[in-house]
């Protein structure tokens, strides 16, 4: 087979400057981002198609998303507004995590990556608890058909909360919808938060020290950042229009 | 000038240090069998690996072509052929049960469309030509590749798997529209052959994501010194679009399946409204069907262009190559392929002309996809005007590139009958749909594979294909493919629909059942001829002449490297490139073919850099 020879195609390459200015490994994270953003456009688009189709009955989401943890009252979309306030606060934390790397501050960014993962955990505990309260649902629920195999007919009953099936809230399409598109959100998050995690260790371990730059921070930043802005469309097409 | 040549030296200098470094690294650990040929990382062994295993699955295909045409042309038959492939369970006596039918129709598509000319076409090729028409050691992430490579591996097991399990596989054709895919009870390939298909598309699309993130990647940053975008060969502009449009259209595909997985088996209702199973109304209401329709076609049809941009790219470099003539409109050819790329993201509409879409809306669609006409004709003139009085060389793979120019123009215009939202109520769902995409997008994109495979064998596995081997194959597989698929069209003009199991419940088909003979005997004559081309394959790949460095004349990069695989493509330092890739019969020149490493002699012009 000739002589094998081994070449490590980075240092090998005789091609100058690489155009952009860019590694590869953050170009791919860019059109990696690019693609999960068309699966999320797709999602909210066709969200939109069914929202569209019921424009007249569909839920108002300041009627559903009234709780608010240790509080009786009810008020409309503040727990979901404080949700949203600790993930972009989290990626401020990021981003003085990516800033600390370009100034070789291990310790920097040891902090500001810890406060990134609380802030991705504590917004997905939120969410958890905000599914549960829309599972559950109000004490007095609403009169909805529901199929009987004893009568073999749906007969009225009062249900409770929300499954994939029925709500109490509206058509189950608000359900369907909300259960699939913030669940896959959050799993995006919780995937952000194992990840970087990850990283941390690494940070820790001092691997990024040794390699003389923090990259896999930024490139990890930038995921976040994305699965942050990905929110804020969601937030905004679930809860506020 | 000088400054680069002292680069130049420099960058020899160094290299010879590294190759003397890894010299002692290789004698402690050598690579093994596993690595080597299995979990490779290497960007020629994952194009091989690519290439073969989309000639299993189409090999598969292509058999159960064979099946259904048995059936269409002569319904109720008994042949032992069916009996044997199907068993005695879907081939009962030699007749071929109607739920198989079905479920051969609908992987045959399936294994057509993504496996052999999705994963098959671009994994082969991008794969081999990209590193090495750009100058490059490697991909940008041979692990990512690999990864591709076994997603892809796996994806395939699953489809094969789902055609043995007891329900049969996945019936509801290959745009499987729900509710026919989405509820269980429809039909039996809706059971957990639809599952196993959607797994398998998942685990499809995760492959086509990291391959064509590490196609673009390996393009826009890993090419050689010189290599300017205006400087590339067609076929890599082809891969680069090709990937482009597959990461912005493939998840759009996810998000499509993912909701139809939902509804499978969490019971949602994004598709579903107002159905009776048993007499029983289901829970599932106010979903909409056609919502599915708009998130598959807006994959569905960019991936049209996924499987025939390649092979335009490939014949692009043939034609030029094998006519010793430059390319004619090299930055027409690239502004084409942009725009086409670009169109086929605004015309999904055009499938779902009759499911009473706005008229109005249609009447935007129509003309949106009218214009995809443009780009492509100046695609198909420019091939000609490359071919006019080209001093042409006919090898395989030129006659498999004028197969494609000819199948190109044939099914293109039916096209443009079928972009018509008027037309297309009469011709919807019939014959003459199955005659236009099988020509335009089926014979195209696999007489593109053809030409590159021929083309590229050497450099494949350094042997040469039999040439008289390949002409037989041509000629039988053109002839039978037209014979296929021309005659198609008047059973669709008649209004003969598709994919159904037998049309002899109609006495207004009677008189056209003839026709239907036509066709499955030339599927079976073209199905034997690709018997030919295999075993020119397998023969060539062991024993066929060994191939000399440059066989074809060809002036791109991979012809530059010894004939031999090499891990890091070129031995010594990456070649440096002077000019574009289309320098042939340049007047004046000594040979009538200038390499791009050669540099530019004085006052001589860059063709590809410039306009004059």
């Amino acid at each position: 087979m000739g002589h094998a020879i081994e070449y490590n195609a980075r240092e090998a390459w005789s091609g100058g400057q690489s155009p952009f200015r860019v590694s590869y490994g953050k170009m791919m994270m860019w059109f990696f981002l690019i693609s999960d953003a068309l699966t999320f456009g797709g999602l909210l688009v066709s969200y939109g198609f069914i929202r569209h189709k019921y424009a007249d009955v569909w839920p108002k989401a300041e009627n559903v998303f009234t709780h608010f943890p240790f509080i009786e009252q009810h008020i409309p979309l503040a727990y979901v507004g404080l949700m949203t306030f600790i993930l972009i606060m989290s990626s401020v934390t990021m981003v003085l995590a990516v800033e600390a790397g370009h100034r070789m501050d291990k310790k920097g960014v040891i902090i500001w990556m810890f406060w990134t993962i609380v802030g991705g955990l504590t917004f997905v505990g939120s969410q958890a608890w905000e599914w549960y309260h829309f599972i559950v649902g109000t004490e007095e629920g609403a009169l909805r058909n529901v199929w009987n195999d004893e009568l073999g007919k749906y007969v009225p009953q009062i249900v409770h909360g929300a499954n994939m099936v029925v709500n109490e809230y509206g058509l189950p399409q608000f359900a369907n919808y909300f259960f699939f598109i913030t669940g896959f959100h959050g799993f995006h998050v919780f995937s952000g938060v194992v990840i970087n995690l990850i990283i941390f260790i690494n940070v820790i371990k001092g691997t990024y020290e040794k390699r003389g730059h923090y990259e896999m921070v930024e490139k990890v930043g930038l995921y976040w950042h994305f699965v942050d802005l990905v929110w804020v469309f969601v937030f905004t097409f679930f809860y506020l229009l | 000038m000088e400054t680069n040549t002292i680069h130049t030296a420099n960058t020899l200098h160094d290299e010879h240090v590294h190759t003397h470094a890894h010299h002692h690294h290789d004698d402690e650990h050598h690579e093994s069998f596993i690595t080597k040929y299995v979990f490779s990382q290497d960007h020629k062994t994952i194009s091989r690996q690519f290439l073969i295993t989309a000639m299993v699955m189409a090999v598969v295909a292509m058999v159960m072509s064979i099946v259904f045409r048995l059936q269409l042309a002569w319904p109720g038959e008994k042949f032992a052929f069916i009996e044997w492939v199907m068993g005695d369970k879907w081939g009962k006596d030699g007749i071929l049960d109607p739920n198989a039918y079905l479920a051969l129709v609908t992987i045959h598509g399936t294994i057509m469309v993504f496996f052999l000319l999705t994963g098959g076409l671009s994994g082969t090729f991008s794969n081999l030509l990209i590193p090495y028409q750009c100058g490059a050691r490697d991909m940008a992430s041979g692990f990512l590749n690999m990864l591709s490579y076994w997603f892809f591996f796996v994806s395939s097991v699953i489809m094969l798997v789902s055609l043995f399990i007891k329900d049969g596989a996945a019936s509801a054709g290959w745009t499987i529209y729900p509710p026919l895919s989405a509820l269980p009870e429809a039909i039996p390939g809706s059971k957990l052959g639809m599952t196993l298909w959607l797994v398998s598309m998942t685990l499809f699309v995760v492959s086509s994501l990291l391959g064509g993130l590490n196609y673009i990647v390996t393009v826009i940053n890993l090419r050689t010194k010189g290599m300017k975008m205006t400087r590339l060969p067609l076929t890599i502009w082809a891969f680069l679009i090709t990937a482009i449009l597959g990461v912005l259209s493939f998840p759009v595909l996810v998000s499509c399946v993912v909701l139809l997985i939902m509804d499978r088996s969490f019971g949602t209702s994004f598709y579903l409204s107002d159905i009776y199973i048993g007499g029983r109304p289901l829970d599932n209401v106010g979903g909409s069907p056609i919502l599915f329709e708009h998130l598959f076609w807006f994959l569905g049809h960019p991936e049209v262009y996924i499987v025939l941009l390649p092979a335009l790219g490939i014949t692009s470099e043939i034609i030029s190559t094998m006519s010793r003539k430059p390319i004619f409109g090299y930055r027409a050819m690239i502004g084409s392929m942009l725009a086409i790329g670009f169109l086929s993201f605004i015309v999904w509409g055009h499938h779902m002309y009759v499911t009473g879409m706005n008229p109005f809306l249609g009447s935007v669609f129509v003309f949106t996809t009218l214009l995809i006409a443009i780009p492509s004709a100046v695609k198909a003139f420019n091939y000609i005007t490359t071919l006019w009085k080209g001093n042409l060389q006919m090898s395989p793979a030129m006659l498999f590139s004028i197969g494609l120019v000819s199948s190109f123009i044939t099914g293109g215009v039916t096209g443009i009958i079928l972009a018509d939202s008027t037309l297309d109520i009469t011709y919807h769902d019939t014959y003459f749909v199955v005659a236009h995409f099988h020509i335009v997008m089926g014979l195209s994109a696999v007489f593109g594979m053809f030409a590159g495979v021929y083309h590229w064998f050497p450099k494949l596995f350094l042997r040469m294909m039999n040439k008289k081997l390949g002409y037989l194959h041509f000629w039988l597989t053109f002839l039978a493919a037209y014979g296929v698929f021309f005659p198609m069209h008047f059973l669709g003009t008649a209004g003969v629909p598709r994919r159904y199991y037998t049309n002899s419940a109609f006495p207004m088909f009677d008189d056209l059942a003839d026709i239907n003979v036509i066709i499955t005997v030339s599927a079976i004559i073209g199905a034997l001829a690709q018997l030919i081309f295999l075993f020119n394959f397998f023969y060539s790949m062991f024993r066929g002449e060994k191939a000399p460095q440059n066989p074809w004349g060809s002036n791109t990069l991979e012809w530059t490297n010894p004939v031999a695989h090499i891990h890091g493509n070129w031995p010594g330092p990456l070649p440096v490139v002077h000019r574009w890739p289309y320098d042939y019969s340049k007047p004046g020149a000594e040979k009538d073919f200038i390499p791009q490493t050669v540099p530019l002699a004085e006052g001589e012009a860059d063709e590809g850099g410039h306009h004059h």
